[in-house]
């Protein structure tokens, strides 16, 4: 079969681009590693995309300029990003809205006026996957073919140039079939490769083996190393990825958002030794959030537990799954399986330590500790109303930066050369952008924004057409 | 406080509805989707009362199902629709009076009906023809067959008894969805119900349509439930206007075109067929992921009686000066018996309990919210 455009993975980005080149004219296949019900990447777990605006409308308060968006993704990356590349993005996510509302997608509206709007991010209506069954929708309406359980198990390059790329379809299976397929040019949008514990281990070495992935399990980076060992650019490196401690009893891939625990502020967290390790009232908890991921992965076993007493169980986000419980901080150290004598010095010590204070979870507010190493700056109560209660942390990694260098036509790089046919969207290029750190929702804006120019750069290149398709 | 006390689920399905409501309070991408996810947002954990009252205010539209990250086979096959249609199907027995019936009902409904509309039917067929058959074919005169003091003493204890049976069905469940809080009924909350059912506002998945084929959503489902519903409210004012007319105006049947018992009921009947026989159609098109997993209730049950009820209707308004009236009228009679008879335990509760839940959700939305510790951050602006 021949094709104009061969796209790799089955994504908001990914559907982008195959919507924008199938609009350009171009006769595109989609080839998705997932089967049609998990189809999307980590697409299906998002929820929501963040979008430069000069005012306020009925789902986003306003204004958020693009300047703004920049302070934030310099505070984030702290530099670490492709100026040309950033800016262009941002700019560009001003037309995300209307395009992405173009193509079906459903916005979450204010309810009645009870829930208080994003300024920064739009919300969409029923979540992520919602959103890519739009994009699916739109996908083939325009003629699009997408096959599921499909992945691209080789990619013939030359010197840059696309050739071919041999898929194999049902490859989860015992029966996969191989077919090899031509298209003047191919859109690399597979994803990043945190699934793919193996090499995650060679950045981490054998703690890979305690995280756990957040997103899709079909994340495995096929396609970044066929794509690397054919000699394109390489951004980032091997050991680094987004984390965040979630729930340790959440699933090894898939957890998605239901694995988030929203409770490190209002306790404290030991480690397997029943000891301390870093101030739990630094900050707001989704501010320091991510780097819980990173502290939980450097403790023994990779594992932590954040303890609570009564007082504090329902002020934060319901969890998916309870906490284990107990009258006595000793029957909960049990549960947990660490050494009690150690835990309950470590919980008195805390308690001790504690200043009287104003306690208001919306503020940094003054309940704080002395002489206490490490301090807790902020929150801190003493654990003293049973039932107490444990929920144990695990590094969950969200995804991976290192990626393929692409330049603003989205055209991947060999040797500095954008290639003549090959482009790249979403996570597996996102790291030009975000090189470090993470701004909520940009991930899904880089992905728009580069689909975009993927899917219509690739459809133009086929002809002489050199007006906006 | 939490008040997690799981022996006090008391069935499966509402412990089924309970464990996915507990997913889906730490996810909330389908806030924006319907009624249930703000009203399971006001809690922490779901009890049996709190399950049956979400169930019946979830319309199936289905789109939570397409939009669901942790669909099937996600391993934790959350399937909000199908959890909470069949909770409904079985809450509709639980809260039934008296409770001794409704059993025989929830695994019956088919044969019930089917046996309602025959044995009447029947019943009425033998009393003509024992009095005079003659009466069935001849003259365009119902009461020949079947004079109107008997179709009253048939009518009127079966049809109080079941208006008797569907208030103190209605009074179980609104007082078991209290939760030990009595929760007032107020004109706001009333209007608020009235206005949400009245427009259907949550079957169609947030906006875009059921989803109840595939992911690709469409209005039909919708339409056809309005039509039905409003189709069975015109012609219950026609039956209520007819008499009416018969015992205030002295004025008995056969009515006119242009009186209202036909002004009201043809289009009802009219509304009716079309809206049933949709239903039907739609239903069984419906994707089974999304379906009761038990359909031998009462659910198919009451759409084919409300289909038989205007078709027959519709027939013996067209036929009556034809030989085939008696039969028509008999089949009928048979229609509106077997509808009276399994009204208060079968799928027409439905309508009473989602209009208990809405009313409850319009003054539980007003009456404020619980306090998360809502951290300001970007790109995270709910709590």
């Amino acid at each position: 079969m021949s094709y104009d455009v061969l796209i790799a993975g089955g994504g908001n980005a990914a559907l982008c681009a195959a919507i924008c080149a199938a609009r350009g004219g171009a006769r595109v296949l989609v080839a998705e590693a997932a089967p049609m019900a998990m189809r999307g990447g980590n697409t299906r777990h998002t929820r929501n995309c963040r979008i430069a605006h000069d005012e306020g409308n009925g789902i986003l308060t306003g204004p958020y300029p693009v300047d703004e968006y920049l302070d934030d993704l310099m505070r984030v990356t702290k530099g670490n990003t492709d100026a040309e590349l950033a800016e262009l993005t941002l700019q560009r996510s001003t037309e995300v809205w209307d395009f992405l509302e173009a193509q079906g997608v459903r916005f979450q509206p204010s309810l009645g006026g009870t829930l208080s709007l994003g300024r920064t991010n739009a919300f969409f209506l029923g979540g992520g996957r919602s959103m890519l069954n739009a994009l699916y929708r739109m996908a083939e309406d325009l003629g699009v073919e997408c096959r599921y359980e499909t992945r691209v198990a080789d990619i013939e390059i030359e010197d840059g140039f696309f050739l071919g790329a041999t898929l194999e379809a049902g490859w989860e299976t015992d029966t996969p079939r191989r077919e090899t397929v031509t298209a003047r040019t191919f859109v690399a949008a597979a994803g990043g490769f945190e699934s793919n514990i193996d090499w995650l281990k060679e950045g981490w070495g054998e703690a890979a083996e305690n995280f756990l992935i957040r997103g899709t399990p079909y994340n495995t980076g096929g396609v970044l190393r066929l794509m690397l060992d054919a000699g394109a650019d390489k951004v980032g490196d091997v050991d680094q990825f987004h984390s965040v401690a979630i729930d340790g009893r959440a699933p090894k891939f898939d957890g998605g958002i239901v694995t988030r625990l929203d409770c490190v502020p209002f306790g404290i967290v030991v480690n397997q030794n029943g000891e301390r390790f870093y101030d739990e009232g630094e900050d707001f908890w989704p501010k320091r959030y991510a780097i819980w991921g990173r502290l939980v992965a450097a403790q023994p076993d990779q594992v932590g537990h954040v303890i609570i007493d009564a007082k504090s169980a329902d002020l934060f986000m319901p969890s998916a799954f309870p906490p284990e419980m107990d009258d006595t901080l000793e029957g909960l150290a049990g549960k947990i399986g660490i050494d009690a004598n150690t835990f309950i010095k470590t919980v008195e010590r805390f308690n001790a330590a504690c200043l009287p204070g104003e306690f208001d979870h919306t503020t940094h507010d003054t309940c704080r500790t002395e002489g206490l190493e490490p301090p807790k700056t902020h929150w801190a109560r003493p654990i003293a109303d049973p039932p107490f209660r444990a929920y144990t942390l695990r590094p969950g990694i969200t995804f991976t930066y290192m990626g393929l260098r692409v330049n603003r036509d989205a055209r991947v790089l060999f040797d500095g050369a954008p290639s003549p046919n090959i482009f790249a969207t979403g996570e597996i290029m996102a790291g030009n952008i975000l090189g470090q750190g993470y701004l909520g929702g940009l991930g899904m804006t880089i992905g728009t924004v580069f689909g975009r120019i993927a899917g219509t750069e690739a459809a133009r290149s086929l002809t002489n057409d050199r007006s906006s398709p | 406080m939490s008040r997690v006390d799981l022996p006090s689920l008391a069935t499966a399905a509402q412990d089924e509805v309970a464990r996915q409501m507990t997913i889906c309070n730490a996810c909330r991408y389908c806030e924006g989707l319907c009624a249930v996810f703000p009203a399971m947002e006001l809690r922490r954990v779901f009890e049996g009362s709190d399950a049956d009252y979400l169930a019946n205010l979830c319309h199936n539209c289905g789109a939570c199902y397409y939009d669901c990250q942790y669909a099937p086979p996600h391993e934790f096959a959350i399937n909000v629709p199908q959890a909470m249609a069949d909770l409904r199907e079985e809450s509709y027995a639980r809260f039934a009076w008296p409770g001794a019936l409704a059993p025989l009902f929830a695994r019956n409904g088919m044969w019930i009906a089917g046996l309602s509309v025959l044995s009447v039917a029947g019943f009425i067929l033998g009393f003509a023809l024992w009095s005079d058959p003659g009466a069935l074919t001849a003259s365009g005169d119902f009461y020949a067959v079947m004079p109107h003091n008997a179709m009253v003493a048939l009518f009127a204890p079966i049809f109080l008894f079941s208006l008797l049976a569907m208030a103190l069905g209605l009074r179980n469940f609104w007082r078991a969805a209290d939760g030990g809080n009595r929760v007032p009924v107020t004109l706001p909350a009333l209007w608020q119900a009235a206005r949400d059912a009245g427009r259907m506002r949550y079957l169609d998945g947030g906006g875009m349509g059921c989803m109840s084929q595939s992911s690709r959503p469409d209005k039909h489902r919708r339409l056809f439930h309005q039509l039905t519903m409003y189709g069975f409210l015109l012609c219950f004012a026609s039956t209520s206007s007819g008499t009416i007319m018969h015992y205030l105006l002295d004025w008995p049947a056969p009515y006119g075109f242009w009186t209202p018992p036909k002004l009201l009921g043809v289009p009802g009947g009219l509304g009716l067929v079309i809206g049933a026989a949709g239903l039907i159609w739609y239903d069984l098109r419906r994707d089974p992921a999304t379906r009761p997993r038990d359909r031998t209730g009462m659910g198919p049950a009451f759409t084919w009686t409300l289909l038989g009820l205007g078709a027959t209707g519709l027939a013996l308004y067209g036929l009556r000066q034809t030989p085939a009236m008696g039969l028509l009228l008999a089949l009928h009679l048979g229609c509106v018996f077997a509808f009276f008879v399994t009204m208060p335990y079968g799928k027409f509760v439905h309508g009473l309990y989602r209009f208990a839940a809405l009313t409850r959700h319009a003054h539980e939305q007003t009456a404020g919210h619980q306090t998360i510790a809502a951290a300001p951050v970007e790109g995270w602006s709910r709590p």
